[in-house]
């Protein structure tokens, strides 16, 4: 077992364990849209997950780091929640924000973030602009909102996990990035009627079922 | 073992000197033609071909040989000349096209006159004509990775052989693994891939790294728009990077070993392919290498060219055939990189290196340079800089001495603006830091970085928001699009300096531009996102009376962008009767005045330019004023 302090609060956790799930097992809320805990190779891309570690020059993200005994764990503080706001209003800059229409409303991860970081859905001081993206609508089983997505990649990884290969890809670079479904049509082909791993692991309803819209 | 190794060595050594001897037997003057991309992208194909036709015409027996990259890029294409029997030493050409190299032909190989006027030196020392390494662009270069670049023939491993070549490894192989490492360690030497970690450490962790099958990856992606220096060594030099890869490998224990070019570089795969081949031939690689127990192959991998792949994460997930996204580290490549393998990533210039430390020894690396920076840095210089090319420089010579001695200053008597260094997300330094020492270190305090070597000089003419703009406009465009704040972030802080740029500036806008850049420097996941805010931050802190000038006063001092900007015509300037502008506006914005003079119709003119550039010298009547309102009315004829 390691003693760790997060937020004055003792803790004991058991050796090697993420150090975010620590945390959210524990009940101390940290932000994060891009964590799997079963997956090995942390994604690190939403950059919400911001700590401060006693010894540590700078923040650093707790999904990338293991629980060490005699940590010291901060969560809140301002460097801390800048570089969250700032995260977060950057992904509101390009969201559309249209809760009443969308299928996550209520269950949305971006709204419990809003909340706990006490801002709003629209960006201050952001320009807020839509890309204007070509996407593929195509697919037999599934439809994908790219103005919802934020691009945290679980969609891909629990693909690939459940049918051996992935079916998705990010595509384009850039603020262009999407998720993109590889242009294979055939529906006999696709496990996804079966499947539906990605629209179920998807934080912001931004693959769902065509069935469903 | 030691005593076979340097006999197989020596056999190989004599074996290459038998048969550059004999090539020089070969009665007739030897034509050598820099024939790297750059010299191509000159001429050098048709500049090869009008001698070739010479020759023939006047049938005379000679040699033409194709040799790589000199670096003076500026005087390209050129041709070295060594023509024994005329009495005068080797001779170097500049700006030699095919009608001059007809007459070259005839008039040095037939007449005996070498043509002062074409010729920018010699190669060797002599009584007739000026030595071209007593010039400052050689005098104060120091060559170590360019050395042999654009002197030998790159596709003939005898000709680097000749030339000292491998005898580095050959030294590496009576040393054991841990030796080497130690050697590299007191070299000093620190990566040339940008970051600047020491290189000996890094061997030394992937040495001691638990895990079978160690590999050994050159990074030749290179990326940077402007730098191509790791190109033109691959295509000028190719064996001196198989040497530093070999001895690199049997230091870490590695059994292969990966060439990660870009597909865009044809050439540069070309020659390290041919190279590879050539070695395996002579046994300088594959299987018991000189004799020894150690085997060793190398494979040329063409990855997609995007710039983010050139981020050593990244490379790897490209070589295993995923999208080049970065992984968070740590676990760093030589804990687990390539299939989970210890993984060592060197930049070219850095193995480039490594043969010569080899031979004279880490002590003599550390000597050149400075403390914390030994050895030489390679940069590719391009912009308002009148001998652009490559230079390598002993670490720790200043901007000033880089700039304006070696590669002769600013062209057209304009005045020096900026330079920026270390590639799109280097930093803009002005003036006053043309005093800085080029280390890794100086070069980091001042904001900028010594990166890939890309170095661009701006003079008085370029406009320092709008230099911003166009570097972020790349990065934004290459991020990877993995995470929020490059992604997002850059995308904002383009915004914002577009706007700018237009004349829409804010109040507010620049706290901002600061801010955001901060923060994404701070938030993001690699190294691309952690640089690219580089140009907004420095050009912002050094040229920030230029930002102002656009957000307040809707001015660009330097007159580039378009919306800020007017042409008009000096009535005072303009010939009468002259029209040589009318024809070159696209949108017939130009218009005659009752005294025949021209006019530009404000409401029509899209801001190209064109009419200044027809105005001829001596009227030089088009000018350009920022702000637009600047630019008084001119009344049409009427009719
Ligand atoms: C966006 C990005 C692009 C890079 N591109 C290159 C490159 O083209 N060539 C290179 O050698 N290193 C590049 N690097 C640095 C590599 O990640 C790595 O540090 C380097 O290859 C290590 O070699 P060295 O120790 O010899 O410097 C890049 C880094 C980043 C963040
Ligand atoms: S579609 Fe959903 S799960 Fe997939 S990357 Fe976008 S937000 Fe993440
Ligand atoms: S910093 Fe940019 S390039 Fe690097 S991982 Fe993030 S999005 Fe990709
Ligand atoms: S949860 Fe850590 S970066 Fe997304």
């Amino acid at each position: 077992m390691s003693k760790i302090i997060v937020d004055e609060q003792y803790l004991e956790i058991i050796e090697g364990t993420n150090l975010l799930q620590a945390c959210l097992e524990n009940n101390i809320y940290i932000p994060n849209l891009c964590y799997l805990k079963e997956r090995k190779e942390k994604n690190a891309s939403c950059r919400l997950c911001f700590v401060e570690i006693e010894g540590m020059p700078k923040p650093v993200t707790s999904c990338t780091l293991d629980v060490e005994d005699g940590m010291v764990v901060r969560t809140d503080t301002p460097a801390v929640r800048r570089l969250q706001r700032t995260a977060f209003q950057l992904l509101m800059s390009v969201h559309e924000v249209d809760c009443a229409h969308c299928p996550a409303n209520k269950k949305c991860e971006l709204q419990k973030i809003a909340r706990f970081l006490k801002l709003g859905l629209k960006p201050k001081g952001l320009d807020h602009s839509l890309r204007e993206l070509e996407t593929d609508h195509d697919h037999p089983f599934l439809e994908y909102f790219p103005h919802r997505c934020v691009l945290c990649g679980k969609c891909i990884y629990v693909c690939k996990k459940r049918n051996g290969r992935p079916y998705l890809t990010f595509a384009g670079r850039g603020l262009d990035t999407q998720i993109s479904f590889f242009g294979d049509k055939d529906p006999l082909k696709l496990p996804c009627a079966e499947c539906l791993a990605c629209t179920l692991i998807c934080p912001v309803a931004a693959i769902i079922a065509k069935t469903d819209t | 073992m030691k005593m076979e190794i340097n006999q197989a060595f020596d056999k190989i050594c004599k074996d290459a000197d038998a048969h550059i001897k004999r090539l020089s037997l070969i009665k007739g003057p030897r034509i050598s033609i820099g024939m790297a991309t750059c010299g191509i992208a000159s001429g050098a194909i048709d500049t090869k071909k009008a001698f070739e036709e010479a020759l023939k015409e006047q049938g005379i027996d000679g040699q033409i040989q194709t040799v790589g990259c000199i670096g003076h890029c500026y005087a390209e294409p050129v041709v070295i000349i060594d023509h024994p029997d005329s009495g005068f030493p080797p001779i170097f050409y500049h700006h030699v096209t095919p009608g001059k190299a007809k007459m070259i032909v005839q008039s040095f190989l037939i007449d005996g006159d070498p043509l002062f006027e074409y010729l920018l030196g010699a190669t060797k020392e002599n009584e007739l004509i000026p030595q071209i390494y007593d010039f400052p662009r050689f005098s104060q270069e120091k060559r170590i990775i360019l050395q042999k670049c654009g002197i030998i023939d790159p596709e003939d491993i005898n000709a680097y052989i000749d030339e000292g070549g491998y005898s580095g490894l050959a030294r590496a192989f009576q040393l054991a693994p841990d030796e080497i490492i130690s050697e590299i360690i007191s070299s000093g030497i620190r990566g040339r891939g940008g970051a600047g970690f020491p290189t000996g450490k890094k061997w030394g962790f992937a040495r001691e790294a638990e895990g079978q099958d160690k590999i050994m990856i050159l990074n030749a992606d290179e990326g940077d728009p402007g730098a191509y220096m790791d190109r033109t060594i691959l295509e000028s030099n190719p064996h001196q990077i198989l040497e530093g890869m070999i001895i690199c490998a049997y230091a870490i224990g590695a059994g292969s070993a990966i060439v990660y070019v870009r597909s865009e570089y044809p050439r540069a795969i070309e020659m390290i392919s041919g190279a590879i081949s050539q070695a395996e031939e002579l046994g300088l690689l594959g299987n018991s290498i000189l004799g020894s127990s150690f085997d060793l192959k190398i494979s040329v991998f063409k990855g997609s060219g995007a710039f983010v792949c050139g981020e050593e994460t990244a490379l790897i997930q490209s070589l295993e055939g995923e999208r080049g996204m970065p992984q968070h580290r740590p676990p760093y490549p030589v804990q687990h990189g390539l299939g989970n393998r210890p993984t060592v990533i060197n930049n070219v210039k850095t193995i480039a290196s490594v043969p010569a430390i080899l031979n004279n020894g880490g002590d003599w690396y550390r000597s050149i340079g400075t403390k914390d920076s030994p050895g030489t840095a390679v940069f590719s210089i391009v912009g308002n800089v009148l001998h652009a090319g490559l230079v390598e420089i002993p670490m720790g010579v200043d901007l000033k001495t880089l700039i304006f001695d070696i590669c002769g200053g600013i062209p057209d008597k304009k005045k020096f603006k900026a330079v920026q260094i270390g590639g799109p997300s280097g930093g803009c330094l002005s003036s006053d830091f043309l005093d800085t020492p080029i280390d890794f270190d100086s070069l980091a305090g001042a904001g900028a970085m010594i990166g890939s070597g890309g170095m661009v000089v701006l003079d008085e003419d370029n406009c320092m928001v709008n230099i911003a703009r166009y570097f972020l406009e790349f990065t934004q465009n290459e991020s990877c699009g993995k995470c929020t704040f490059c992604r997002i972030g850059t995308y904002h802080l383009l915004r914002i300096l577009d706007r700018i740029t237009k004349g829409q500036g804010r109040e507010g806008d620049l706290e901002q531009l600061k801010t955001l850049s901060e923060t994404i420097i701070e938030g993001s996941l690699c190294g691309l996102g952690k640089t690219a805010p580089n140009p907004v931050l420095t050009s912002l802190r050094y040229f920030r009376d230029e930002y102002e000038a656009h957000v307040l006063e809707k001015r660009c001092p330097a007159c580039v962008c378009r919306s800020l900007t007017a042409f008009y015509i000096d009535l005072d300037k303009c010939a009468r009767g002259c029209d040589a502008c009318v024809g070159s506006c696209p949108v017939d914005a130009i218009f005659t005045t009752k005294n025949r003079k021209k006019g530009v119709d404000q409401a029509l003119c899209v801001k190209c330019g064109e009419c200044q550039v027809a105005c001829p010298p001596e009227y030089n009547a088009v000018i350009r004023v920022s702000p637009p309102e600047k630019a008084p009315i001119i009344e049409k004829s009427v009719n």
